[in-house]
């Protein structure tokens, strides 16, 4: 691969970044393969130690915010004609409630899974609550001389709150898997947008 | 190594390696390399992010016909090297700290 194959190929798979930065981008990487053929490199041993188009990209998609993403997709490429404008006025109602309606079923399902993560903890809230009162509670009942009913309120505690100990784990390894995941979903969606532009 | 602290870190190397005299991009990969292993792609972030914090300037230079990028520390730039020189001399007397007592065992 050639420098300029090189460079177009990252310029096309740069594209839905503002133009801007994809010229910042590639002349910054350009200087990179120059200042490497100028210390005796080939060009393609240049090109290389560069790094692979996907790498930069992915790098680009984590550092650009989603709202420049966004910004950048709905600019229009062109001048909009008179009966476009009027269509998108007249349409308003129609097409501003489906916007807002899928947005909110979007971070709806946000909420939902976050509800999951609290309701895991809650649970283990509860969990932990039980064992204490029924370890005091037993130990009021032996002090009352109702020995048979105390051990069996502490063993239930007890039990309780080794449950609770595999509670906790269960929590946290689904709170860390759930922000993984955002992490994630949010490259994807940042990735919807950062598309390779057919050559 | 923690990811929040090795991108912290590596901030103060780009800083650094700038401090004594402009540099350009790969310039400052080669002298950063035998302390730290660093991407092309990671260092235009790291340079992107020094500049918006206004801790770097870039000009445009002409070099054998075409055209590169120095960078140029800003005393905001020094500020942070120093802030950083201060920060790790007290994680260092926690370090010798910690040494001491694993000795002791």
């Amino acid at each position: 691969m050639s420098k300029a194959e090189f460079l177009e190929d990252l310029r096309r798979s740069l594209a839905g970044l503002p133009q801007g930065e994809i010229a910042e981008r590639l002349s910054f990487y350009e200087e990179m393969i120059d200042d490497r053929i100028e210390e005796g490199l080939s060009e393609e041993e240049a090109i290389a130690a560069v790094g692979p188009v996907n790498t930069i990209v992915l790098q680009a998609i984590d550092d650009t915010p989603i709202t420049t993403l966004v910004k950048e997709k709905i600019r229009p490429k062109r001048r909009m004609k008179t009966w476009e404008i009027v269509l998108l006025v007249l349409g308003f109602p129609v097409w501003f409630p489906i916007l807002v309606s899928a947005a909110a079923v979007l971070f709806s399902l946000y909420v939902t899974l976050w509800s999951l993560i609290i309701a895991c903890w809650a649970v283990f809230a509860g969990f932990i609550a039980c064992s204490v009162a029924g370890i005091v509670i037993g130990i009021y009942q032996c002090s009352l001389t109702n020995i048979s009913q105390g051990l069996a309120f502490i063993a239930a505690g007890l039990f309780l709150f080794g449950m609770s100990i595999y509670g906790f784990f269960i929590c946290r390894a689904a709170t860390r898997g759930l922000a993984r995941l955002s992490v994630k979903l949010g490259r994807g969606i940042k990735r919807l947008f950062i598309k390779k532009e057919e050559a | 190594m923690d990811a929040q602290l090795k991108r912290g870190l590596l901030d103060i190397c780009v800083l650094a390696a700038i401090k004594d005299e402009d540099s350009y991009g790969y310039k400052i990969i080669k002298d950063l390399k035998p302390y730290a292993e660093l991407s092309e792609s990671t260092l235009y972030t790291i340079l992107k992010r020094l500049e918006a914090a206004e801790m770097l300037t870039v000009r445009t230079a002409e070099h054998d016909g075409r055209l590169r990028k120095y960078y140029h520390i800003t005393p905001g730039g020094i500020a942070r090297i120093e802030e950083f020189r201060e920060e790790w001399e007290e994680v260092m007397k926690i370090y010798r700290f910690v040494i001491k007592e694993e000795a002791d065992l």
